[in-house]
């Protein structure tokens, strides 16, 4: 049991727990996630961590009300306790000196985006970051973001806030205005589909965080694998982050696209 | 049924250690092999195939008696040989024969932390009951496996569980990796001999796949958590969500002070076949089905979160425990049509033959030397028929098994909505990958002395499905019995 110290409401759709977990907030890198449980009968769901704090021993969570179990979750509030939480999970991110990294994030792909893009910054990169959504509801981190990158850049779907129009606008613009040597790409599958291949036509090495169907997120079971590069992959133990020129991604939002049969 | 009532009757004094010889002379050899073998009641098969209740309803105390009358007391019981973790079981045998049941279960928790669960789910008939004197004698052997369980599950319905007796605590801290057969084994008998025994399990519920593999049906959850309660009981912490590797490194445990570490991290990672359409929905491992509905209840408990594409025709790839596992859940969830599909013959399936038989009474069909080669999906990307080549059976190999080999051109495309994938586990490579240094196999098992379980690491000793690929319940048991004995052993003498 992990008590939720804060609950941050970033907006109608998107809450943040700071939630005590000192083991997970020792062993954190930048791209790690959690699997959380919410009440005895509740799924397991792959969450990233959005920050963590080694001295405090929490992490932070940042979750969008999609279904039951996220809606659920969100209902928590300060003081209560998240039923089940393990981790870290995953391979952290390759984090390098590459020179110009572009960070294109789509809704609540931001919170993943967040420790990578600090991370990368730290090495010595100059960071750019895309926050793009459907709507301004959906913008989060903002402020967090500007803290340290050296430009963030806003676009909604449907002009709401910053520039109207959609994150691949937002990738291509800065590639055709400076030289940019990789780009991190985080948020729902098509809009990192979209992202990989305006990538490959300017040939810029691009990582994706995939976010596909998870149990156990241990490696036993094999419901989030993938095709990459012809090779069958477990994204929870080989992944999160993947070569986005070499993810089928057709392939992964079928299988996203996955609905449960009707009880008998 | 209590106690008093079961030894009421009883004539003999099991405190006289004579009292053995004595029931032995009290009925002649020939008139003990003479009787007949128990058959245990099991549910009608057209209503188990509909609910989780467990198939097998266990013997009635006279069945029991009865049933360990005839064992022979042999002098050099064969049986003992052939069980992994040595249980005296003629001496629990004989306490049985004489009504001391609840004696009966403290002799097997002297050697097994699960008698309950092993009397359910081990091998019997290639284990104890292979090496029992009937069998030499053309005979059916004493249903050893039967009595085992009905002294735990007496036992436990009585209310008086035993403790085991623990030694005098000596302080010193161990660490088990992963809470499955091999983990909990090896952790009874640690804290018996008197150390601070945690395990650590990445699961949210402790059991490994006893719970998560093993359906209700054939070994339910009470059970299991009534022999881990008795575990804690002992002493033995347990801490869930916790994974040896991520969560908390083996540096961290030895700067918190752990002595020695035991990995039973088990055989976690599913095998697919790597054919065309594998990864459509509704195709999954076994793991994926079996964890959704017996650990998260998926498609059995209205309440849960947790979905599952359970299908009305299922087709379980394999032959060996766990297909006939998911292939009777299939059933159980809905399925209309359930089948197995394995490329050899019935001979040569690797799962009990008491789960074969129960297979087939439920009604699910067996399509033999066939094999799949390619899934085929509607547009939505749902599963909707298999491409099955047929095979024939092949010269023997080296190991003198048949070898099933294609028959040119011969396939048959078969309507399916679920396939579950269930040819076999591989290692979990996430405590391996994490510690530097640790010899592997290229099999990806930890290697290890095979008499002390010790790693190449000294403070790291392993047992189970980590250093065997997929094996048996009992088998990890065994290995977690030896590790506890070397590493006290070493310990005592200081070597670690």
């Amino acid at each position: 049991m992990n008590k939720i110290l804060k609950k941050i409401e970033f907006s109608s759709l998107v809450t943040g727990f700071v939630v005590e977990a000192p083991e997970v907030a020792r062993s954190h890198r930048a791209g790690h996630f959690v699997i959380v449980r919410t009440g005895e009968k509740g799924e397991r769901i792959p969450l990233t961590i959005a920050d963590s704090d080694k001295e405090a021993g929490t992490i932070l969570i940042i979750i969008q009300r999609v279904g039951v179990s996220t809606n659920k979750l969100c209902d928590l509030n300060e003081d209560d306790y998240i039923t089940d939480l393990v981790g870290p999970l995953g391979q952290s991110t390759h984090v390098d000196n590459f020179g110009t990294v572009v960070c294109a994030c789509g809704g609540v792909g931001a919170a993943p985006m967040l420790p990578i893009s600090k991370a990368l910054k730290k090495a010595g990169n100059k960071i750019i970051v895309i926050l793009a959504a459907r709507t301004k509801e959906l913008i989060i981190l903002e402020e967090q973001f500007r803290q340290f990158a050296d430009e963030v850049l806003i676009y909604t779907d449907d002009g709401s806030y910053g520039i109207k129009g959609l994150v691949t606008n937002g990738v291509e613009e800065v590639i055709k205005r400076e030289k940019v040597d990789r780009v991190e790409a985080i948020g729902p599958a098509v809009m990192m589909k979209f992202v990989s291949l305006l990538t490959k036509q300017y040939d810029i090495p691009t990582e994706v965080s995939l976010n596909t169907i998870m149990v156990d997120g241990t490696g036993m079971c094999g419901a989030c694998r993938i095709t990459v590069d012809g090779q069958t992959k477990f994204v929870c133990v080989d992944g999160p982050e993947f070569d986005g020129h070499k993810v089928d991604f057709d392939e992964m939002m079928m299988r996203l696209s996955y609905r449960p049969d009707p009880v008998s | 049924m209590s106690n008093q009532e079961t030894s009421k009757d009883n004539v003999i004094d099991t405190k006289n250690p004579s009292w053995r010889s004595e029931l032995k002379k009290q009925i002649s050899g020939k008139d003990r092999t003479s009787l007949s073998r128990v058959k245990m009641s099991e549910l009608p098969p057209n209503v188990r195939n509909k609910n989780y209740e467990e198939v097998n309803r266990g013997l009635t105390l006279t069945e029991a008696m009865q049933e360990a009358k005839r064992c022979l007391d042999c002098p050099n019981p064969g049986c003992v040989q052939g069980c992994p973790v040595g249980i005296d079981i003629p001496s629990f045998i004989k306490r049985i024969e004489v009504g001391q049941i609840l004696d009966a279960a403290k002799v097997l928790k002297e050697t097994s932390a699960l008698p309950a669960v092993c009397g359910r789910v081990c091998p019997q008939e290639k284990q104890c009951e292979a090496l029992c004197i009937h069998k030499k004698m053309k005979k059916e052997p004493v249903a050893i496996g039967y009595l085992e369980r009905f002294a735990a599950d007496f036992e436990r319905e009585s209310g008086q569980i035993s403790v085991p007796e623990v030694k005098q605590r000596n302080g010193i801290k161990i660490a088990v990796a992963g809470s499955g057969p091999a983990g909990l084994s090896f952790a009874g008998d640690m804290v018996k001999y008197g150390y601070d025994v945690t395990v650590f399990e990445a699961l949210h519920e402790i059991g490994g796949v006893l719970k998560y593999g093993i359906p209700e049906f054939r070994l339910p959850n009470a059970v299991i958590d009534v022999e881990i309660d008795t575990l804690r009981k002992t002493g033995v912490k347990f801490v869930t969500n916790c994974i040896v590797g991520k969560t908390i490194s083996i540096e961290d445990l030895k700067r918190d002070g752990f002595r020695a570490i035991f990995v039973a991290s088990g055989a976690g990672l599913p095998n697919f076949m790597h054919i065309k359409g594998e990864n459509y929905n509704g195709v999954m491992s076994s793991n994926e089905y079996l964890t959704r509905i017996n650990l998260m209840g998926a498609a059995r408990d209205k309440d849960s979160d947790t979905p599952v594409l359970s299908g009305k025709t299922v087709a379980v790839i394999g032959g060996g425990n766990t297909a006939m596992d998911s292939v009777r859940t299939a059933l159980r969830v809905g399925a209309k049509r359930a089948m197995i599909v394995y490329r050899r013959s019935e001979e040569e399936m690797p799962a009990r033959l008491e789960e074969i038989k129960h297979a087939k009474e439920e009604g699910v069909e067996f399509l033999m030397l066939h094999n799949p080669i390619e899934y085929i999906a509607d547009e939505k990307g749902r599963v909707k028929q298999m491409i099955l080549q047929q095979m024939e059976l092949g010269e023997p190999d080296a190991a003198g098994r048949r070898k099933p080999v294609p028959v040119v051109g011969a396939t048959v495309t078969i309507d399916v909505d679920t396939v579950v994938v269930a040819i076999g586990v591989s290692p979990n490579p996430l405590i391996p990958n994490s510690v530097e240094g640790l010899q592997m196999s290229k099999w990806h098992t930890v290697v290890v002395d095979e008499n002390t379980m010790q790693s190449s690491i000294p403070i790291i000793f392993a047992g189970g499905d980590i250093v065997r690929g997929g094996a048996t319940v009992i088998l990890a048991m065994g290995d977690g019995r030896r590790a506890a004995k070397s590493m006290h052993e070493k310990i005592e003498r200081g070597e670690i």
